[in-house]
């Protein structure tokens, strides 16, 4: 954050993840390179959380309306007009600025509790409304893209090389986008709001202005993730527009560390694994328990609030590594 | 149907709603009020009451009015229990601070339902009511239990308002809510009321849920529904009013109930959650409170 | 920057017939009031008097509910607070709050950058930019402790940092709440000395309780009671006002 940090070291770490997720795809094993491409869309997802929850200290409840508005943007465009990955890919994004923009315009004129309230009914209207069209959207149910919608140029997402790929690279945008944000002055400026909106507007910034572009910007990351997961994985449907997805991002981002750059992507990689392995370990010893992603995410969230609120990275910056960022 | 039998059968459905969306809203009304906390887990606090009036009737023999009023008695303190047992070693510990316990009864809200999905199971039970009489109306025939909930209902809010507003409980909470230092410093255990207002906030809840229970079923996931209907009603009734809160209840349980009779129910909801979206946004005291103090 | 603004006819503040009325209660009530440019002007009054409401409607923090206040020949009454800043008026606070988690260099460079970024001075490279908040550092004293986080200054440097913060900004109008509050003897001398350096650059309003400090720096003294404006003048002139000792109860105004 500070001019002070080293620049090399920062850019070095972060290219080393890349690098790192890069080779995944050589040396994993089917199935964990199959939900490896998972983990790193939903962890752009994460990511946009972040800089609206992390660093600008804004806490909402409704992120799922614009992964949704993404990934419906993307899909029903794709699905019903049959627009190409080219085209349906940029209209989610378009989608989910434009949801981010107009839900910021109202949710940003209250705070605290009451912006916690706001953006989680938005967010139910917005999943309600996926339910009202059913026509349009089929519901719960949801549709699934034919192969053909899933090609661009030469590159096809049916293909889990392709499709990790596609979904590293897109990874890898965010995640230096983030970065350089959070590094400019603008990345300060979240800060300062999120410590002292007073302080901060009586430095001569216009608060609202700042946190209307952060939360657009934050809203338009996780529209982007949306639309990817339509399309790379070829189903969208009014399960991601609901109050779990909402939650979801924030439970990533608590357990790597808010206001991390990093801190989304491992809290994100460590809450896909502990469910999968804890169901898994539960089903096979107690299988009349019915396990579900519930009671694992319910006491990681009890948990981490109460004895871990600084989630993995933030609490290795507080006491070893104060360079990262 | 013709229209005026049409809806004073909406009606009807819609004051049933509401007497037990009163209730259920009235607890979290209580606890944002008194403690400042949004139990965002209100709604499992009413699923687990329902689940338990199941167990209860399910153990009970013999005549099912019997099974039903040792569920209207266990039930609320079982879940009472439960939620003095959360606020012992979750809520205290952060120290009621806004956001933390948003984040914490979040978490809560999903253990609650892993352990009923885990004890209970994924299906929907019915739960026999007390008594099967049905009144027969000019024009159409209605069931007794389903105004007995009304009754009930009503009795209940009566006694909540008499310990808030008579007794030296009611006095005890009002003073902790005004200002939680100055309690502190008169010798009132804050500590102990916070304990109490979240066990009886659930207990409302788990009320509301039993006398409901064998008109709808018993699910792992019912409580989705009655949370967001009491935000919505809390919100327009303003906080910590319980004439606002019954007020508000009976504007959303009639209209909810009247409007889902002749639009789909989506819609319905969909208009009732927009509307209350803009009325915290534009009008943050809701629609009968004052404003800021 | 500019050392000395050009003189003009027009005072570069200019407040006339400011209210602000709570409920009932006129905290400020229809005050006058003018400071030239390059003037160290000090508020004075009793606790109450609505001295803080007077520069929170001057800065922007209260919106008046009646009145006009011009800055720069401009009208700004409706100016909100941020856009005021920009202009040149800059308000450092009463109750220190500086941004404590952050770094004392962040809390100076989000002071630079504001006038930089989207501001008047244009865009600056990386080496500019960390020789001006060393230079705001420098100018307080604080220039080695540039590292720390802010909120483990020691009081007196959480002040100067506040201070610096303000000086950052380049204001034409420097308002000091009750700068000295807190201090001991010895930083109230050194905040005497650095008060007179920064005068010779921009106007400065102090507002303060601690008589020696306002007659050590002021040039003028408005004296304020009860929301209204009772005397103003030198410091000898506002220490012979009758007035203005029955206001403070009787007491000398030196004691």
């Amino acid at each position: 954050m500070s001019p002070a940090a080293p620049h090399g070291r920062v850019i070095a770490l972060h290219l080393a993840v890349v690098a790192l997720l890069f080779a995944g795809e050589f040396v994993l094993p089917a199935y964990h390179h199959g939900v490896m491409a998972r983990i790193m869309v939903l962890a752009v997802f994460a990511m946009g959380y972040n800089l609206l929850f992390g660093y600008t200290g804004l806490l909402s409840l409704g992120h799922a309306m614009f992964f949704a508005a993404g990934m419906y943007g993307a899909g029903l465009t794709a699905y019903h007009l049959g627009w190409s990955v080219a085209a349906a890919f940029p209209a989610g994004i378009v989608a989910g600025a434009a949801v981010s923009a107009g839900i910021a315009l109202l949710a940003l004129r209250t705070t605290g509790v009451a912006f916690m309230i706001v953006t989680m009914m938005f967010a139910q209207v917005g999943y309600l409304l996926t339910l009202y069209f059913g026509n349009w959207t089929r519901g719960e149910e949801g549709l699934t893209l034919a192969p053909a919608a899933r090609l661009l140029g030469p590159f096809d997402f049916t293909d889990p090389a392709t499709r990790y790929f596609a979904a590293l690279a897109l990874f890898a945008v965010v995640l230096f986008l983030t970065l350089a944000v959070v590094r400019a002055p603008f990345g300060r400026v979240l800060v300062a709001i999120r410590e002292n909106e007073e302080r901060t507007r009586m430095l001569g910034y216009d608060t609202f202005a700042n946190k209307l572009a952060a939360t657009v910007l934050s809203g338009t990351i996780c529209a982007s993730a949306g639309a990817a997961y339509a399309l790379l994985f070829g189903y969208f449907g009014s399960t991601f527009a609901t109050v779990a997805y909402s939650i979801l991002p924030l439970l990533w981002v608590l357990v790597g560390g808010a206001a991390t750059t990093l801190g989304p992507f491992l809290g994100t990689l460590a809450m896909y694994y502990l469910i999968d392995i804890s169901n898994d370990v539960l089903n096979r010893h107690f299988p009349d328990w019915d396990m579900s992603y519930l009671g694992t995410v319910g006491v990681a969230l009890v948990l981490l609030v109460l004895f871990f609120p600084k989630g993995l990275l933030g609490t290795l910056r507080q006491r070893w590594v104060v360079w990262l960022p | 149907m013709a229209f005026g039998p049409h809806l004073l059968l909406a009606a009807l459905e819609g004051l049933v709603q509401a007497a037990v969306l009163a209730l259920t809203a009235l607890g979290l009304s209580l606890v944002f009020g008194v403690m400042r906390v949004v139990n965002v887990a209100h709604g499992e606090f009413f699923m687990l009451g329902a689940v338990l009036a199941w167990g209860v009737t399910t153990a009970v023999s013999g005549h099912p009015a019997l099974g039903f009023a040792a569920a209207l008695v266990v039930a609320p303190l079982a879940v009472g229990a439960v939620a003095l047992l959360s606020e012992r070693l979750v809520l205290r510990r952060l120290d009621y601070n806004p956001e933390a316990t948003i984040v914490a009864t979040i978490g809560l809200l999903y253990i609650l339902q892993q352990a009923a999905l885990t004890f209970y199971g994924p299906e929907a039970r019915p739960v026999v009511p007390p008594f099967n009489i049905r009144l027969q109306l000019p024009w159409f025939g209605y069931s007794a239990y389903k105004l007995s909930v009304i009754g009930a209902s009503a009795v209940v809010l009566a006694a909540t308002w008499f310990v808030l507003a008579r007794t030296r409980i009611g006095l005890v909470m009002r003073a902790t809510q005004y200002d939680r230092e100055i309690a502190t410093a008169f010798g009132i255990p804050v500590e102990r009321v916070y304990a109490g207002v979240f066990a009886l906030g659930a207990m409302l809840a788990a009320v509301a849920a039993v006398l409901i229970v064998p008109i709808s079923q018993a699910h792992y996931l019912m409580g989705a529904d009655p949370l967001l209907l009491s935000f919505i009603v809390v919100i327009i009734g303003g906080l910590g009013s319980l004439r606002g809160t019954v007020v508000a209840a009976l504007l959303i349980g009639l209209s909810d109930g009247i409007v889902s009779v002749f639009f789909s129910p989506t819609l319905a909801k969909i208009i009732a959650t927009l509307a209350v979206a803009l009325v915290l946004v534009f009008r943050p005291q809701g629609l009968f409170g004052q404003a800021a103090r | 920057m500019a050392a000395m603004t050009p003189v003009s006819r027009e005072p570069l503040l200019s407040v006339r017939g400011l209210s602000r009325h709570f409920g009932g209660l006129k905290a400020v009530d229809g005050v006058d009031f003018d400071v030239p440019a390059g003037q160290v002007r000090a508020i004075i009054g009793p606790n109450g008097a609505g001295k803080t409401t007077f520069v929170g409607m001057i800065c922007g923090r209260i919106p008046p509910s009646a009145g006009t206040i011009r800055f720069d020949g401009a009208d700004i009454t409706d100016m909100p607070a941020h856009r005021r800043v920009l202009a040149g008026i800059a308000y450092t606070f009463q109750i220190t709050s500086v941004f404590a988690n952050l770094s004392v260099r962040d809390n100076v460079a989000l002071a630079v950058q504001r006038r930089h970024v989207g501001g008047k001075g244009g865009r600056l490279s990386p080496r500019a930019f960390a020789a001006e908040i060393g230079a705001a550092l420098a100018r307080v004293g604080l220039a080695d402790r540039a590292g720390e986080t802010a909120g483990n200054l020691a009081y007196g440097h959480q002040r100067l940092l506040e201070v610096a913060m303000g000086l950052a900004l380049s204001p034409r109008l420097l308002i000091l709440d009750e700068p000295t509050q807190g201090l001991s003897d010895a930083e109230i001398d050194g905040f005497i000395g650095l008060v007179r350096e920064i005068a010779g650059e921009t106007t400065v309003l102090l507002i303060e309780h601690n008589m020696p400090v306002v007659m050590a720096l002021a040039e003028r003294i408005t004296v304020m009671d009860q929301g209204r404006v009772i005397a103003e003048g030198t410091p000898a002139e506002v220490r012979g006002n009758r007035t203005v000792q029955a206001a403070y109860l009787g007491a000398p105004v030196d004691a």
